[in-house]
């Protein structure tokens, strides 16, 4: 069936080539610092279309400063950002889990602690776009990766004015905020995908977006035993609970193949190594006199306090990702506890 | 080859507000202080009220909270801020 197409309704500039394009979208502040791809009509609608939406259609609305985020918009920076029409369902299941009340949306990207939206793809659509769960998962892979993350950034700068120094008032953000969207490698796993964990069924698409700070890589590859294995992650979680913050949520764990089928020989699940995380990342307050921290010492409940990394073994996000060699994992610690919550939200293709 | 291209910018269908006028003065008046909940924030307002009080001639002052510095004040604080002719939001850290 052939869809009509209701008129855009942003304003038009005319501009000579791609160069002059980019000198303006520079000018304006409207770019993350690197080059876009022209939103033209024509791309802008087989966007629109790859979703089946209208362009005043509203995928979500910014509670606090009650904007709302219109499909025509959406679709303009996903071009910008080099999203390829079939990204388009991915990109806004992204934006309706960012506006759930439980995602803290104003609050995580206003803040000073500078975190950036960790998103994980799991289900068919990852292969039919080409999305990369395995070598250099965390770093720089291929368009659907980069695009589909970088247009959440941009959206974030010109619908929502997440701008450096404005509303986005970070002290040091991160790398993640140019592009900090993952797959996981559901075919080369032996543990249940993320969102299954999570309530999605089974062959159904969905995103899990948290507030995430940057990725914290770890090594062991000098055990077979499970439990140290897992213990080297829960380590990192406790050196982020003194160093940065003590508050209790969403971490994310990134486990590589290598670790991966040592754990699972042992008999491990995913339930397995949430448990074992939530009894061992925890910290008492007179730790923190190891890390510089003598001033807050015997504040609170005194120096027996004790703190968990989690709330309960279900607050870890356990994701099987990365390239097939070394046993490199890392944590992604959450921006400020259970402040923003994880969300996980089924993708919608028309 | 000429590009017509799209402003990719929020166009400003959100809901409005008024800013009031200035006070004159505070000889006389309620003024609401808000404590986000950061350390500190009570050390700062408490000094500001006594300054209200003492060089200001405010009459009364009421103090509120909000549970959770990363989010909007909930419904009720906001309520209690109607009885205020100025209104303080401090952000401690």
């Amino acid at each position: 069936m052939k869809q009509t197409h209701p008129a855009l309704q942003s304003p038009i500039y005319e501009l000579e080539d791609i160069l002059a394009v980019n000198d303006l979208y520079y000018q304006r502040g409207w770019t993350d610092g690197l080059p876009i791809l022209p939103p033209t009509a024509d791309l802008v609608r087989a966007c629109l279309d790859a979703a089946g939406l209208a362009p005043n259609d509203v995928i979500g609305v910014e509670s606090v400063r009650q904007r709302p985020i219109t499909a025509e918009k959406v679709a303009i920076n996903a071009v910008m950002a080099g999203c390829l029409p079939s990204y388009m369902p991915v990109v806004v299941a992204i934006l309706k889990a960012m506006c759930q009340e439980e995602f803290n949306l104003h609050g995580s990207t206003a803040s000073t602690g500078g975190s950036a939206q960790f998103i994980v793809v799991n289900g068919p659509i990852r292969q039919v776009i080409g999305l990369n769960a395995t070598h250099n998962v965390l770093g720089n892979s291929n368009r659907a990766n980069g695009s589909i993350g970088r247009a959440i950034r941009l959206i974030l700068i010109n619908i929502l004015g997440c701008i450096p120094g404005q509303l986005d008032r970070a002290t040091l953000g991160h790398p993640g905020k140019f592009t900090f969207c993952i797959a996981e490698d559901e075919e080369d796993s032996p543990w249940i995908p993320l969102a299954q964990e999570r309530g999605v069924p089974h062959g159904t698409s969905a995103v899990t977006v948290m507030a995430g700070e940057s990725p914290h890589q770890t090594m062991n590859e000098w055990t077979r035993d499970p439990e140290e294995i897992v213990e080297t992650f829960a380590a990192a979680m406790r050196h982020n609970m003194l160093t940065y913050s003590i508050w209790a949520g969403n971490y994310a764990l990134i486990i590589p193949k290598q670790l991966r089928e040592l754990i699972a020989a042992a008999g491990w699940q995913k339930k397995d190594i949430r448990e074992y995380v939530y009894r061992s990342a925890r910290v008492v307050r007179r730790d923190w006199t190891t890390v510089g921290k003598q001033q807050i010492v015997n504040m609170g409940k005194g120096v027996d306090q004790k703190f968990t990394a989690l709330h309960s073994p279900d607050d870890l996000l356990v994701i099987a990702a990365g390239g097939p060699a070394g046993g490199f994992g890392a944590i992604i610690p959450p921006w400020l506890g259970s402040r923003a919550r994880a969300v996980t939200q089924i993708i919608e293709t028309p | 080859m000429t590009l017509r291209v799209l402003d990719p910018t929020f166009d400003g269908q959100q809901a409005t507000q008024e800013t009031v006028s200035r006070l004159g003065s505070l000889s006389g008046r309620t003024v609401g202080l808000l404590d986000n909940g950061k350390l500190n924030v009570d050390t700062l307002l408490n000094h500001m009220e006594e300054l209200f009080r003492a060089q200001h001639g405010v009459s009364r002052v009421i103090r509120l909270n909000k549970p959770d510095a990363s989010r909007p004040a909930p419904d009720d604080v906001i309520a209690n801020m109607a009885d205020c002719d100025a209104v303080i939001s401090a952000a401690g850290d």
